[in-house]
């Protein structure tokens, strides 16, 4: 329902859809959109693309490989943070306050994501991942641990297999955060994370 | 500012004081405009992309009255507080409402064009409000008291010298320090105790889905993000025009933006906003501002398609060689000049003649907006009412004199050909607009018309 703001004047609401209405030109249909994929190695074009967009694309055979590599990097005393099963030997969360804010000293996080997209990089994540939206952007360096079987060619495939999902908040992340708004220098690190680790997760095969 | 009454020609006179500085803008836009041709050439499908995309927003255009209701409709389902806009001033006054309501004093932003337009930045000020950009570009341009000059790169057309002096003057940097990674490193520390201090965030919509109520966000710093999910209420600012009917419509355009603006294949992050998370709000504000009007207008409607990349100012060169504030409006380039007419036909009657008409902002065009062709058409509607600039006027009226009488052309052709062979001053000085910037030809010896009659008899 429309409160009206003043008896007798209309809503802006009806004001502008009025002039929308009048104004708009007879209905044009919908296109379907017809792009087929092409038919590529997914892992070695989302690794190409990825590691020339600042990331970085490690395979790994299983969670072992994430934990020696994290313990190969992290200094002692840096705030690890993940809600991954399986990864507590490497986590040191330190304060538990649920404030966004109170994850401001994260050093490093390790999110998984649902999948990856091979023509640009990006994995796609939902807050169903995530403690709170704000940690892949406020940590200083973001792993993200994928299925190397979840990847698709492009974005429309990415679309068709989000589908109808309802999330609450949803987000392509395609390497570290990044300007060039210094005289076009690419500079790695602006706002959001410095560094982008991907962790392709493939068991060996029998 | 008063620069308000200066027009295009006088602005780019003045950006063309520095000849070096030109040609470096130049280059550095023309080196973009390079990155978009190889990210597109990699893509086969490209020109079905374009074409796709450009049928959806026919689409959209055609049904935006219902388009705008079904997104409102899921918004509100989902737990965002939808309001609608007219005008400028109204739209300055929600998010002024909407701060009071909730005692807050400061803000911070992330990139919206729109804003831009609306001049909300000044309009918070003036009423006790303090914002911060976030977006380093704009962060820049701030401190520099400007506007963007681009759409997409909001401080091109600075030197680093110029924004190192910035940071020693405002964020404390060491004199003469003019290393891009030192001055983001420094941004970045600056605007973290901002994200974490402020607890009012807007940001712009690149998309938002008529079909579940989301609008997506694209940035490649992270800043709407940071901005979004630290504070208590994400305040979103989209014209009525960045309607999309369905959720997998994304893959079309997110495909094409960032391809089109800088030759990425996406923006680093590209985030989905559907519900607010708990405890917090987010409130979007529809906006008019004269879009409903140019719906109306058939020659130009089309430039509502508009998704904002740039690609056509990084190409156009006219904008590479006059520089964004000669446009004088918030969005420059030649998108901006068919856009800019519709809001103040007077204002900016100068702009769609700041073109020579080549065609590649069409080219480029991801929506394929028939851009060029619309800067034409506004020739006409300025001219049939009334704004053309004085000279050109007069000049017109000149030509169409001597185009219409075949004694008038003959006569006027001879004196020209004797005026530039003997007396040349005459013709190159400051009162011949086109002998700016250009050396004038050399004068033929005879007509086609003479040359033709002597040959014809031999």
């Amino acid at each position: 329902m429309v409160r009206k703001k003043q008896e007798g004047m209309s809503t802006t609401r009806e004001q502008i859809l009025n002039a929308v209405r009048a104004n708009q030109p007879a209905l044009k249909v919908l296109p379907e959109v017809v792009i087929p994929a092409d038919s590529i190695n997914l892992q070695a074009k989302f690794t190409e693309t990825l590691t020339t967009i600042g990331g970085k694309v490690i395979k790994a055979g299983s969670y072992g490989d994430i934990i020696d590599y994290i313990k190969s990097i992290n200094k002692a005393g840096d705030r690890v943070i993940s809600s991954v099963a399986g990864l507590s030997d490497v986590i040191l969360s330190g304060n538990t306050s649920p404030l966004p804010h109170s994850l401001q000293d994260v050093e490093l996080a390790i999110i998984k994501a649902h999948f990856g997209v091979a023509e640009n990089g990006a994995v796609w994540i939902t807050e169903y991942l995530l403690s709170q939206r704000v940690l892949p952007f406020i940590c200083q360096h973001l792993i993200v641990i994928l299925n190397a079987d979840d990847l698709v060619a492009n974005m429309h495939q990415a679309y068709e297999k989000i589908g109808n999902e309802h999330y609450g908040y949803g987000t392509f992340i395609a390497g570290p955060s990044k300007t060039a708004d210094i005289e076009q220098s690419l500079v790695l690190g602006a706002h959001g994370s410095r560094s982008m680790t991907i962790f392709l997760i493939k068991p060996p095969s029998d | 500012m008063h620069t308000e009454t200066k027009d295009h020609a006088e602005l780019a006179d003045v950006f063309n004081k520095n000849e070096a500085r030109v040609d470096w803008h130049d280059e550095t836009l023309w080196w973009i405009r390079q990155k978009r041709d190889k990210a597109v050439n990699h893509l086969p499908e490209w020109e079905l992309l374009r074409e796709t995309a450009s049928q959806i927003k026919d689409n959209v255009l055609s049904n935006l009255a219902g388009y705008l209701v079904q997104f409102e409709e899921n918004a509100q389902k989902n737990g965002i507080i939808v309001h609608w806009a007219a005008d400028a001033d109204e739209h300055n006054n929600i998010v002024l409402g909407l701060l009071h309501s909730k005692g807050i004093t400061k803000m911070v932003k992330s990139k919206s064009m729109l804003t831009e337009e609306c001049h909300l930045n000044d309009y918070l000020e003036n009423n006790g409000i303090e914002v911060i950009d976030s977006d380093l570009g704009e962060r820049i341009v701030q401190l520099a008291k400007e506007p963007p000059s681009h759409i997409v790169l909001p401080c091109i057309h600075k030197k680093k010298e110029e924004i190192g002096d910035l940071f020693h003057l405002h964020l404390g940097t060491p004199a003469g320090n003019a290393d891009p990674q030192f001055l983001t490193e420094t941004a970045r520390q600056h605007l973290r105790e901002t994200f974490l201090t402020r607890r009012a965030a807007l940001t712009g919509v690149n998309f938002a889905v008529a079909e579940t109520g989301e609008f997506v966000v694209c940035t490649n710093e992270g800043n709407a993000d940071m901005g979004a999910h630290l504070a208590e209420i994400h305040i979103a600012s989209m014209g009525i025009e960045k309607i999309i009917p369905k959720r997998k419509n994304l893959g079309v355009f997110l495909r094409l933006l960032t391809r089109s603006a800088t030759g990425q294949p996406i923006t680093t992050y590209s985030s989905h906003f559907s519900k607010p998370r708990e405890g917090t709000e987010i409130h979007i504000i529809i906006v008019d501002n004269g879009r409903s009007k140019q719906l109306g207008r058939e020659d130009f409607r089309n430039s509502l398609k508009c998704i904002r990349c740039g690609a056509c100012m990084n190409t156009c060169p006219v904008y590479r060689r006059s520089g964004g504030h000669s446009y004088h409006s918030a969005i420059s380039g030649p998108i901006g000049a068919i856009l800019a007419p519709n809001l103040d036909m007077e204002k900016y009657a100068d702009l769609p003649f700041a073109s020579t008409l080549c065609g590649s902002c069409s080219n480029v065009c991801p929506v394929k907006i028939d851009i060029h062709q619309q800067l034409y058409k506004w020739r006409q509607v300025i001219v049939q009412n009334g704004y053309a600039p004085a000279g050109k006027k007069a000049a017109m009226k000149l030509m169409s004199l001597t185009l219409s009488s075949p004694t008038a052309y003959h006569i006027g052709g001879k004196a020209g050909r004797f005026v530039m062979k003997y007396a040349p001053f005459a013709v190159n000085n400051k009162l011949n607009l086109w002998y700016k910037q250009r050396d004038m030809p050399e004068p033929p010896k005879e007509s086609f018309g003479e040359w033709y009659a002597k040959n014809r008899k031999a």
